[in-house]
């Protein structure tokens, strides 16, 4: 049995969005880890391990942050706790995508 | 720290003492793989190159099999050439044995075909192999040594975990002079402007930019969307929504050190520090650029799990996904997925990679050697004719 109580890592405080370490399911309240200030989101869907949730409001066209960095552009409204993966976030380099 | 490897004729140094039996072209395979079916110890790498490619593609061919065979892992060489194609078995020989090591070669059309040829070579590999087995470790260093570092099968506990601990540990090998390469050129398309702030200086800072804007424009040009190629179809399911995602967790594994330079597919190393040489991402193309620039030991990263090895290269796995480790624990020499729930500290996982590559680096087989995984592919820039 793992000690750690935290299910979702967030890496630099820019970013919108977590990622599961573990499977997540639909209307959970998770513990995400932060740079030692850990904080709660309830997620709206389930979130497979390994896969990214936003933990703040994204607009469409707004940039997806992780690492601090932006990792792609919002193909939609994200909430907070929603799903974040290839059927709303595409990628900021224009290589043949259709936006 | 005391490490033992293999002082060759030339000073180049390896940390195995591998017969290495090398086809000149595609149509030679078959008897370098008959063999070293017979000489058990050898390493073969059967490639689909060596004729009827254009200068560009003909000229990485050469480079790529000259520098296996200098490789200071290499003990000694057999050349099995066909007898008419465009790289010359005699030229592969006068290259390789400028380095002082044991090379010899057989002709397949010389011979007189396939059994006649397959005979030969037993006796001459045999040969060769009774010289380098008279050869032993001595004492060498850190300093004296390139590692190649790879991602591959990545998930996102790549970027979390696996990465940024291994580039803890490559830290450690610039910080004791050693050499760090690494590549996939196509995986640093998002983190690009990362790596140029920490250039050596402006020219490196271009030429980081510049290899990696050039291939993003050659894959625009081509007008496909690349997602579904990279990140491939695994990486999706695994979490890795976008290339620039696995990009900014891909470059962690390179550690924090100056980019000395930019290398082309290859290209042989002349100094130390971190550089950056132009892989794709394809894996085994990929290690065997790094192998053939010298690279002695490979560190390998993968969240899925890959079972790829290299001929004649200990190639290092190291797993931050514990469902992974527990999976395909055959092929995962560390598990460093205690970083991604916080019983570690990704310094100390450093620590552990850093350590254990010593001792690969001492003779301690990797999972990839112990399987026989001998994986090697040369990537192409044009089409054969």
């Amino acid at each position: 049995m793992r000690k750690t109580v935290y299910k979702a890592i967030a890496i630099a405080y820019r970013d919108n969005v977590a990622t599961a370490i573990d499977d997540i399911k639909i209307g959970e309240e998770v513990l995400i880890k932060r740079m030692g200030k850990d904080f709660k989101v309830t997620v709206k869907q389930s979130i497979p391990f390994g896969h990214k949730f936003a933990i703040k409001k994204i607009d469409r066209e707004e940039e997806v942050i992780k690492y601090g960095e932006v990792i792609g552009i919002a193909a939609s409204n994200i909430d907070i706790g929603e799903h974040v993966h290839v059927h709303n976030l595409v990628s900021s380099r224009k290589m043949g995508y259709k936006r | 720290m005391k490490l033992s490897g293999y002082i060759r004729p030339d000073g180049s140094v390896g940390v195995r003492n591998h017969l290495l039996i090398i086809p000149t072209v595609v149509c030679a395979n078959k008897v370098a793989v008959e063999i070293s079916r017979k000489i058990s110890p050898s390493i073969v790498i059967p490639h689909q190159h060596g004729c009827t490619q254009l200068k560009p593609d003909l000229d990485q061919t050469t480079r790529i099999l000259y520098n296996f065979g200098k490789n200071g892992n290499v003990g000694g060489v057999l050349v099995v050439g066909l007898g008419c194609e465009s790289l010359s078995s005699d030229e592969v020989v006068d290259e390789i044995s400028s380095t002082g090591k044991p090379v010899d070669t057989i002709i397949i059309q010389d011979e007189g075909g396939t059994i006649k040829a397959i005979e030969k070579g037993i006796e001459k590999a045999k040969r060769i192999y009774e010289d380098i087995s008279r050869f032993r470790r001595e004492s060498i260093d850190l300093d004296e040594l390139i590692i190649g570092v790879e991602c591959g099968a990545s998930d996102t506990t790549s970027g979390l975990a696996a990465n940024p601990a291994v580039g803890k540990a490559m830290d450690m090998v610039i910080d004791k002079g050693g050499t760090v390469i690494f590549g996939e050129t196509t995986e640093l398309i998002g983190a690009e402007y990362i790596l140029a702030k920490r250039a050596l200086n402006d020219a490196v800072a271009r030429d980081i930019i510049h290899v990696i804007h050039s291939l993003e424009n050659k894959i625009k040009g081509y007008g496909y969307d690349i997602r579904g190629s990279n990140p491939t179809p695994g990486n999706i399911r695994a979490g890795i929504s976008t290339i620039e995602e696995k990009s900014l967790g891909a470059v962690l594994k390179a550690g924090s050190s100056v980019v000395k330079g930019v290398l082309r597919y290859g290209e042989r190393l002349n100094s130390k520090g971190l550089f950056l040489m132009d892989t794709p991402g394809q894996d085994i193309e990929s290690i065997t650029g790094f192998i053939a620039g010298g690279a002695q030991v490979i560190v390998f990263t993968t969240g899925l799990g890959t079972p790829v090895g290299s001929p004649i290269d200990p190639v290092i796995k190291v797993t931050g996904n514990h469902r992974t480790y527990k999976r395909m624990q055959e092929n995962i020499d560390i598990d460093v997925s205690q970083v991604l729930f916080g019983e570690e500290t990704i310094e100390k996982a450093g620590e552990k990679v850093f350590k254990y590559l010593l001792k690969v680096i001492s003779g301690k087989k990797t999972c990839s050697e112990k399987l026989g995984h001998h994986e090697f592919a040369i990537n192409r820039i044009g089409p054969t004719l």
